[in-house]
C-alpha cells in the first residue's frame, strides 16, 4: 500500500510540468491558435528559471523569469500569427526549434564559464523547492502524504489550472474568448476586441508554459543543469489538450495520469519488461489518445471550430 | 415616410477600392428614422461593401458618413454598435456551439447574468417585438429562420436604432419572409431606420418606402417605392430594359428516362437525408425541386450521381438500376450532375486550376497512352468562353480568380458539352445577377428542347414556377408533393416546403 501511495505522489510530481504546458496550450487554442511551440516555450522557461535561480539565489525571481521568458517566446509567435497572419504550424514549429536550441546554447555557455564544469542550484533555492510542510495537515496519515507533501510548483500548477478553468468557463470574458476560438468573425461583429484577447491569451499561455519549463530544469534533475531537460514534455502537453477536451480542470487529471506513466518504471518489478518500454509509454499513450479522439469525431469533443485558422477582418 | 423624421444615416461620396477593383464609387445614400430603405443592385454592384463600411468591417477610402447628421468615423464593429448601427450579415455571424442567449449577450458590456435572469431578459425582448426563440437552444440545432431571429435579437439587445439586413430572405420560405417583414414593419413603426439589401423585386415593392439602386459600384438613383414598378426598377438596376419573364417551351416527345423508387439515403450523422423518395424525370422537360436548404437536395444529387450509397430503393435509368454503380459508369450512361454549393466552388471544379484543366477532369480518361493530351480540353475551354460569353483573362487563369457567374458558366458549360441525356443541376444561379441568371435559364431551355431531361434544384420559387414544367417539393427528406408548375401558387409550395400540406 505504501508503495502505491508513493507511486501516486510521484505521479503528481511528474505530471506537474505537463499540467503547466497543457493549461498554457488550452489558453492558446481557445482563441483559435494551435501553438506547436510549447516545447520551445518550456525550454526557454527552463533556461531562464534555472539561470536566474543560479545567479540570484531567489526562487521567486526564478519563477518570474521563467514566466517572462514564456511570455517573450509566445510574443514572437503572437506577432507572427495574429498581426502578420503567418502560418500557425510553421511559426509554432520554428518556436520549438528556436527555443530548445537557444536554451541548450545558453546552458553550454554558462557551463563553460563555471569553475566546477557543472551548474548546480544554490542550497537556498533547493531548500525552498522541498515539500511544503503544512503543520497538522502534512502529518496526517495517508491524506497528509497524498495531498500535502508537494513542492510549491504543484500547488501553483493546480491553482493556475483552476483559475484558468474559471476564467474560460465561468466569466463573461471567458465567453468572449471562447467565441473568438469558435468564430472570430462572429466575435468581431459582436464588437469583441479579437486581437487584444488573442494576444492576452497567447502571452498568458506562453508564460504558464514557461513556468512548466522551470519545473523541468530545477526539480526533475535534482537541481543540476542538463541539456534538453524538457525532453518532449511540450509535445505531450499539446496532445493532452485534446485528452482534457480543452478544459483546464480535466487537464489536472490528464497530466497526473501521464505523470504516472512517466514514473511507472520505478514502481514495477525489474526484469519483466525492458525499462525502455516504460520510457516509451507516455508517447505510446499520446499516440493512442490522438487516434481515439480523432475516431470519436467532432461530436462531443470541444475543439474550437476555428483552431489553426488566422483571422483577418477584411478577408473576402 | 414623413419628411419630418430625422435623418439616420447619410453617406456622401463613399469610395472603396480593393486593389484594382473599384467596389464603391462616389456613393450617395440616406435613410431616415421610421423608414425602410431597399438597396437594390446586381451582384458585384457594391451593396454589401457599402453596408460593411457602415458596420465597421471595412473603412472607406474616401467620402463621409453622417449618423444623425454628425460626421462619424466607423473603424470597427464596436464603433458601429456605439452609434446604434446593427447589421445582420448574409452569412450569419453566430457561434454554433453557444445557446441563443449566449450569442445574444456576447460582447456586450455589463456583469455576467445568471442563466435564468438572462433567459428571462431574452424572452422579454422577444415579447416586445413578437419574436419567438428558445433562449437555451444551441445554434447548431436551429433552422435558418431561427438563426436569423437570433441575429435580429442580437441587434435589438444592443439597442440598435439603425438596422441593416443583407439579403435576409435568400434562405427563407415565403411564410418566413412574411414573418420577417412583419417584424420590420414593427420596427419602422417604432421609429427605427431599416436598410434591406435584396435583389428580389417583389420584396422591394412589398416592404420598402424608398429604393436606392446601385449599378457597378455607383449609386444610380433613389426613388420612392410607390412611384415605380418592378420593370422600371430592373431597368435602373441593369441599365437597360429587360423582359422579366422566363421562356417556357412546351415539352416535346416526353418519355420517362429516370424512375426513382423508394430512395432512402442516410447522412453521415445517421439521420435520413432522403426518406422513401419516389418520382420520375422525363426527357424534354424540366423538373424543379423546391425545398428549404438541407431538405435532402444534396443527398438526391449525390445518390443519383453515385457519390453516396443508398440504403434502400432504386433509380431506374432506361429500366436499369444505376444505384451502386461507380460515378464513372453513371457519367458514361449520359447522366451529368452539376452542383453549386454555398461557397460556389467546392464541388465540380478545382479552384486552383484553369479552365483547361477543369475540362480535363472529366475527359482525361478518354485520352490514349500514359500522357495527358491537353489540346481537346483547350479547344473545349475556348469554345465555352466564346459560346457562353465567359469573362476571363485566359483559359489557363485559375477559376477561383473568376467571378461567381463566370465560374458557374464554366461548370454548367462543361456538363452540357458532355451531351448528357439527364442533366441534374443544383443552384446553378446561386448568387448570380439577372443577366447571368437568364443566360443560364436559356442554356437549360436549350437542353430541354434538345430532348434532355433536366432536373433543376433551385432556391427562388418565382424562378422555379416560371422555368419548370413540374415541381417536386422536398421537406425533411420526404417528397411532400409533385405539382404542375403552371397551376400551382407560391403559397402552396411554401406550405409544402414546411410540411404543413402535401399534395
Amino acid at each position: 500500500m505504501s508503495l502505491f501511495l508513493k507511486f501516486l505522489v510521484a505521479a503528481v510530481a511528474a505530471g506537474t510540468p505537463l499540467l503547466f504546458g497543457t493549461v498554457g496550450e488550452i489558453l492558446n487554442e481557445k482563441v483559435g491558435h494551435l501553438n506547436l511551440g510549447v516545447e520551445g516555450m518550456m525550454a526557454l522557461g527552463a533556461c531562464a528559471g534555472f539561470m536566474t535561480a543560479y545567479l540570484t539565489d531567489s526562487l521567486a525571481l526564478a519563477l518570474l523569469a521563467s514566466f517572462a521568458a514564456g511570455v517573450l517566446a509566445s510574443l514572437i509567435y503572437a506577432v507572427l500569427t495574429v498581426t502578420f497572419l503567418a502560418n500557425q504550424n510553421v511559426a509554432g514549429l520554428t518556436l520549438t526549434i528556436f527555443g530548445t536550441g537557444l536554451s541548450n546554447f545558453i546552458g553550454v555557455y554558462m557551463i563553460s564559464r563555471s569553475a566546477e564544469g557543472t551548474l548546480k542550484l544554490p542550497a537556498k533555492v533547493t531548500a525552498s523547492l522541498a515539500a511544503v510542510h503544512i503543520p497538522g495537515l502534512s502529518d496526517a496519515p495517508v491524506v497528509g502524504e497524498l495531498l500535502f507533501s508537494y513542492n510549491v510548483f504543484v500547488y501553483l500548477g493546480v491553482a493556475v489550472a483552476l483559475a484558468a478553468g474559471w476564467y474560460l468557463y465561468g466569466t463573461k470574458t471567458g465567453l468572449n474568448v471562447q467565441a473568438i476560438g469558435e468564430n472570430p468573425g462572429a466575435a468581431d461583429a459582436a464588437s469583441i476586441p479579437v486581437n487584444k484577447f488573442k494576444y492576452i491569451n497567447l502571452l498568458l499561455g506562453g508564460g504558464i508554459c514557461g513556468i512548466g519549463g522551470a519545473y523541468c530544469s530545477m526539480i526533475i534533475n535534482g537541481g543540476v543543469w542538463l541539456s534538453d531537460s524538457v525532453g518532449g514534455l511540450g509535445w505531450i502537453a499539446v496532445a493532452l489538450v485534446i485528452f482534457a477536451a480543452w478544459k483546464p480542470q480535466l487537464a489536472i487529471l490528464g497530466s497526473f495520469v501521464f505523470g504516472g506513466l512517466r514514473v511507472l518504471k520505478y514502481y514495477v518489478p525489474t526484469g519483466a519488461v525492458p525499462i525502455a518500454f516504460f520510457d516509451m509509454l507516455p508517447f505510446l499513450m499520446t499516440a493512442l489518445v490522438l487516434i481515439v479522439t480523432s475516431m470519436r469525431g467532432s461530436k462531443g469533443s470541444h475543439i474550437p471550430a476555428s483552431l489553426g485558422v488566422n483571422y483577418f477582418r477584411e478577408d473576402r | 415616410m414623413e419628411q419630418t423624421e430625422r435623418m439616420a444615416i447619410r453617406c456622401s461620396g463613399i469610395t472603396k477600392t480593393f486593389g484594382e477593383v473599384v467596389a464603391n464609387d462616389q456613393i450617395e445614400l440616406s435613410v431616415r428614422f421610421g423608414e425602410v430603405l431597399a438597396l437594390l443592385g446586381e451582384n458585384g454592384s457594391g451593396k454589401t461593401t457599402l453596408m460593411n463600411m457602415l458596420s465597421g468591417i471595412y473603412h472607406p477610402d474616401a467620402g463621409k458618413i453622417y449618423v444623425e447628421e454628425k460626421p462619424v468615423s466607423i473603424n470597427s464593429p464596436a464603433d458601429a454598435q456605439a452609434l446604434g448601427i446593427g447589421m445582420i450579415h448574409q452569412h450569419f455571424k453566430l457561434v454554433e456551439v453557444f445557446s441563443a442567449m449566449d450569442n445574444i449577450v456576447l460582447g456586450t458590456p455589463g456583469k455576467k447574468l445568471g442563466r435564468k435572469a438572462l433567459a428571462a431578459k431574452v424572452r422579454e425582448l422577444c415579447e416586445n417585438y413578437g419574436l419567438e426563440i428558445d433562449p437555451e437552444k444551441p445554434v447548431y440545432e436551429m433552422s435558418v429562420s431561427e438563426k436569423q431571429t437570433v441575429e435580429i435579437l442580437k441587434v435589438l439587445y444592443r439597442g440598435a436604432r439603425i438596422l441593416i439586413l443583407d439579403e435576409p430572405t435568400a434562405v427563407l420560405t415565403p411564410q418566413e419572409t412574411n414573418k420577417l417583414f412583419n417584424i420590420l414593419n414593427q420596427m419602422r413603426a417604432r421609429g427605427c431606420a431599416v436598410i434591406i439589401i435584396t435583389h428580389k423585386l417583389n420584396e422591394v415593392m412589398a416592404i420598402s418606402d424608398r429604393v436606392t439602386i446601385l449599378r457597378k459600384g455607383k449609386s444610380i438613383d433613389t426613388v420612392a417605392t410607390r412611384e415605380v414598378n418592378a420593370a422600371r426598377l430592373t431597368e435602373l438596376m441593369v441599365g437597360h430594359a429587360v423582359t422579366l419573364s422566363i421562356r417556357r417551351p412546351e415539352p416535346q416527345n416526353v418519355s420517362t428516362i429516370l424512375k426513382v423508387v423508394d430512395l432512402t439515403v442516410a447522412r453521415p450523422d445517421g439521420s435520413l437525408g432522403l426518406d422513401d423518395v419516389s418520382f420520375e424525370i422525363r426527357s424534354g422537360e424540366i423538373l424543379g425541386v423546391a425545398g428549404v436548404a438541407g431538405s435532402g437536395q444534396k443527398e438526391l444529387c449525390e445518390s443519383i450521381a453515385g457519390l453516396t450509397p443508398a440504403q434502400k430503393g432504386a433509380a431506374l435509368y432506361h429500366k436499369e438500376n444505376i444505384l451502386g454503380k461507380a460515378p464513372q459508369e453513371i457519367i458514361n450512361l449520359g447522366i451529368s450532375m452539376s452542383f453549386v454549393p454555398e461557397d460556389r466552388l467546392g464541388m465540380g471544379l478545382v479552384a486552383g486550376m484553369g479552365m483547361t484543366d477543369n475540362m480535363l477532369l472529366k475527359s482525361y480518361r478518354n485520352g490514349k497512352g500514359p500522357f495527358v493530351d491537353r489540346s481537346p480540353a483547350r479547344r473545349l475551354a475556348s469554345k465555352l468562353v466564346e459560346k457562353l460569353g465567359i469573362v476571363t483573362p485566359g483559359i489557363e487563369t485559375p477559376v477561383r480568380l473568376m467571378s461567381g457567374g463566370n465560374v458557374q458558366k464554366v461548370l454548367l458549360g462543361r456538363e452540357i458539352e458532355s451531351n448528357p441525356n439527364l442533366l441534374i443541376t443544383a443552384y446553378p444561379v446561386r448568387g448570380l445577377d439577372i443577366n447571368s441568371s437568364y443566360t443560364i435559364y436559356d442554356l437549360l431551355n436549350q437542353q430541354k428542347e434538345k430532348g434532355v431531361a433536366v432536373m433543376f434544384i433551385g432556391e427562388d420559387l418565382d424562378v422555379l414556377l416560371q422555368l419548370c414544367d413540374r415541381i417536386m417539393v422536398l421537406c425533411h427528406g420526404k417528397v411532400t408533393g409533385v405539382v404542375d408548375a403552371k397551376t400551382v401558387t407560391k403559397e402552396q409550395i411554401g406550405l409544402m416546403m414546411t410540411g404543413e400540406v402535401s399534395a
